[in-house]
């Protein structure tokens, strides 16, 4: 039944109207490009933004016109592409060559050897720190050959500003199926099998939420986007949004077609600011083309899309904390007695999922559900992208098959412990997660196995830990957090974290009873049994599970007094290494309190107890490591 | 030309669900939040005064008191946490003379703390105004706080 040829589409220059004249204007963008033509792709992500690489692109841009090699040459900003430690980051295509620790003064000689010459400047390869071989493609480099990059592959290939780079690569090309080609609960039916499970930390399955706000009664429905990435030590909701906006806002598009939904909202973390402007960028380019908004594709379907700014409240990351702060109110959550499937924001169904979930939603229309359950373990399927930070060589944003070993995690892609160091332990789950141990290391990472060894998902921080981190500091700290963002509505939250609090300081300060454990539980199992939303119920996590693993280190605060990781101030003294003290003195100056005195060259410093106050300032600057901490 | 209160809330087509966004504008304009903006944000919203006060206390990022030329942000989330964060704001306190959350007498810095701003490869993580400096140690506090005049 081949229809007979009709005249070609015409490549639009305004919006677009059917799937036709989608795949037309997706032919000549990809016919303007010239696949041999060379070019420099920067990345500009907030992380690189610390490297100067504005400056270093301007650079690059300066350098080529200086050449005359405008022409020939193309010069392009990109999202992040994950390797944050080796910044800025940069790849030549079309060899694919992989810069890293490129800075300002490399931009000529990048220019005159690789670009006109053709010729690989060494220095700037990655060299693997234990074999010290050097790897000139990025997908060669161990950092990513273990990884699995769905989600992320895109970043470093597209200019993040720009429609037409992601139209290029198929952008909304799932969109047009199906809004063409599936029925809504075709839509919900796939999601469901792919087995997709809710990214921003639940892990509840993303087709049964779609399914209830789809349900539920109601003409007006919401669909949201939750990007107030409030957990510390995650980043991959920024670098999506940052890096690939439109593939986030396709997945909602096609999530609000399943659902009913003509409105959404996105909401974003202030302190993400590039994050921000982008995704407003994104939304009016998508609307220009007629990819959102009124009649999108010439469908008859219409969706608006707004966003909306957080103000760096950690709750409001909880789905009725963020909805009633979309309504100008305080982000209190509420409890869900009535899920926000059913009366959500204003009152009306709403479905929120995270950034990363909606990021999966095009893919998994587009390849299909088996193929995406076809990766994973049983009960988690498809990619995860974790932040692995923290004390391990290899920092940054990965993205890996859910299943694999936590120990191929850190000492695989994360190229093993700091400085030689020894690895304690991973805090996985954000704040109210918990720290895994080395007898745990070979676990399956999904939703299920973190949960079994007592920590969880959470939004996909990995903090990596060293035996210089002390346990009950981390938990200290972790309390410390959650008591400052409980946003005090429920007693137990808000009393029982400051009396832990209380608790733990005592103990960093030696000053703990041998009861202060038991105490500590008590108070944990309270809050889970007695708070309203996740941030109480989770809140003592950190708490337990170093207890659970560490219970020595709390013993030794306790009853010896000493802080075995050489972290807590009133437990710990400085002193100076006499052997290894050349006698320098560039600790001398820096000290606030003048309490290192230099006596002559080759004669190691002084360094007077009475007037140090533990600020490691000298330790931090010996190159020598002469300054010992007991 | 600094836009009026009355602009920024026509902007958000008086939405009193942008309260937190029109807030967020107030503040890049004015580095914090005067008495008078927010009753000209009452009166034009329409919206209780106890609402807006509580939504101008609730969030972190909002300010009642007059903020510095340079606001420092050290990010204490848990990255730059277990890299030493701690020591660089303690450090920061001591070459400022002041606390965080507060703003030196001569209102040239404010010094802040933040939970993350997600740069957590490179911490320990300083904010000085819009520019981001990573792997900040303690000793590198002195030079970097001479740069801010």
């Amino acid at each position: 039944m081949a229809a007979k040829p009709k005249p070609k589409e015409k490549a639009p220059t305004g919006r677009v109207n059917s799937p036709k004249q989608l795949e037309a204007l997706r032919a000549a963008i990809v016919a303007r490009k010239n696949p041999k033509k060379p070019c420099i792709a920067l990345c500009v992500g907030t992380g690189c933004l610390a490297y100067g690489c504005v400056d270093i692109l301007q650079a690059f841009k300066n350098e080529i016109t200086k050449q005359k090699l405008e022409n020939s040459v193309d010069v392009r900003g990109t999202g992040c592409p994950g390797f944050c430690e080796r910044g800025a980051l940069l790849t030549i295509y079309p060899q694919g060559v992989f810069y890293q620790r490129v800075r300002i003064e490399d931009v000529p000689e990048i220019v005159n050897e690789t670009i006109v010459k053709g010729r690989v400047i060494s220095r700037l390869l990655y060299q693997d720190p234990n074999t010290k071989q050097h790897y000139e493609k990025e997908a060669d480099v161990p950092f990513y050959s273990r990884q699995m990059r769905l989600l992320l592959d895109a970043n470093s290939k597209i200019d993040p500003t720009s429609i037409e780079d992601y139209i290029g690569i198929g952008g909304y090309s799932a969109l047009a199926k199906v809004l063409f080609q599936i029925k809504p609960e075709q839509v919900i039916d796939k999601v469901k099998k792919s087995g997709l499970r809710g990214r921003g930390g639940g892990g509840f399955p993303t087709g049964n939420k779609w399914q209830s706000t789809r349900d539920a009664e109601g003409d007006i429905k919401y669909v949201i986007c939750n990007c107030d990435e409030g957990d510390p030590g995650a980043f991959m909701d920024r670098s999506l949004m940052e890096g690939n906006p439109h593939s986030v806002l396709e997945g909602m598009i096609i999530g609000a077609y399943a659902i009913g939904s003509h409105e959404g909202y996105v909401y974003i973390r202030h302190e993400y600011p590039m994050a921000v402007e982008n995704v407003m960028m994104a939304i009016k380019q998508a609307e220009s083309k007629g990819l959102l908004g009124t009649n999108i594709l010439g469908s008859g379907f219409h969706f608006k899309l707004k966003v909306s700014r957080g103000g760096g409240a950690f709750v409001c990351g909880e789905s009725t904390a963020l909805m009633a702060s979309l309504e100008g109110k305080v982000g209190e959550p509420r409890a869900k007695y009535v899920h926000t499937s059913e009366k959500g924001l204003y009152n009306r169904p709403s479905n929120l999922n995270n950034v990363e979930t909606w990021a999966n939603i095009p893919h998994i229309m587009l390849k299909g559900a088996d193929w995406f359950s076809g990766i994973g373990t049983m009960t988690s399927k498809g990619t995860k992208i974790f932040s692995l930070v923290g004390k391990v060589n290899n920092t940054g944003l990965i993205e890996v098959p859910m299943g694999m070993k936590l120990r191929d995690i850190v000492f695989g892609i994360g190229g093993g412990i700091r400085d030689g160091k020894k690895f304690k332990a991973v805090q996985t789950g954000g704040p109210s997660g918990g720290f895994i141990p080395e007898s745990h290391l070979d676990i399956a990472v999904d939703f299920d196995e973190l949960t079994r060894v007592g920590s969880m998902m959470g939004s996909g921080a990995m903090i990596v830990t060293d035996e210089n981190t002390c346990m009950v500091d981390m938990a200290k700290y972790f309390v410390n957090f959650l008591q400052e963002e409980s946003c005090g509505k429920c007693l137990p939250c808000r009393e029982g974290l400051k009396r832990m609090i209380q608790i733990l300081t005592d103990i960093t300060d030696g000053k703990g009873r041998d009861e202060d454990i038991e105490l500590l539980e008590r108070l944990a199992a309270t809050l889970k049994d007695a708070s309203l939303c996740a941030l109480g119920q989770t809140a003592a996590n950190p708490v337990l599970t170093t207890i659970r693993y560490f219970r020595d280190e709390y013993e030794a605060h306790i009853k010896e007094h000493r802080c075995p990781a050489g972290v807590c101030k009133p437990l710990i003294t400085y002193s100076i290494i006499n052997e290894k003290c050349p006698g320098c003195g560039k600790c001398v100056e820096p000290c606030p309190t003048k309490a290192i005195t230099f006596v002559a060259k080759k004669q190691p410093v002084i360094l007077d107890q009475e007037k140090c106050i533990k600020c490691g300032t000298c330790y931090d600057i010996c190159n020598l490591k002469a300054v010992a901490i007991k | 030309m600094p836009s009026s209160i009355a602009e920024i809330v026509k902007k958000y087509d008086r939405d009193k669900g942008q309260l937190v966004s029109i807030l967020q504008d107030i503040q890049t304009e004015h580095h914090y939040l005067p008495k008078e903006a927010l009753d000209e944000v009452v009166s034009l919203l329409g919206v209780p005064a106890s609402q807006v006060y509580s939504v101008a206390t609730f969030f972190k990022a909002f300010s009642l008191t007059p903020r510095g030329r340079h606001v420092i942000k050290v990010c204490l989330g848990t990255a730059c946490h277990v890299r030493g964060a701690a020591k660089v704001v303690e450090k920061m306190e001591l070459d400022l003379g002041i606390k965080r959350t507060e703003t030196t007498p001569d209102l040239r810095y404010t010094l802040e703390t933040v939970n993350c701003v997600g740069c957590c490869a490179l911490g320990p993580m300083v904010m000085i105004d819009e520019k981001y400096h990573g792997q900040i140690t303690s000793d590198k506090v002195s030079p970097l706080l001479a740069k801010y005049e």
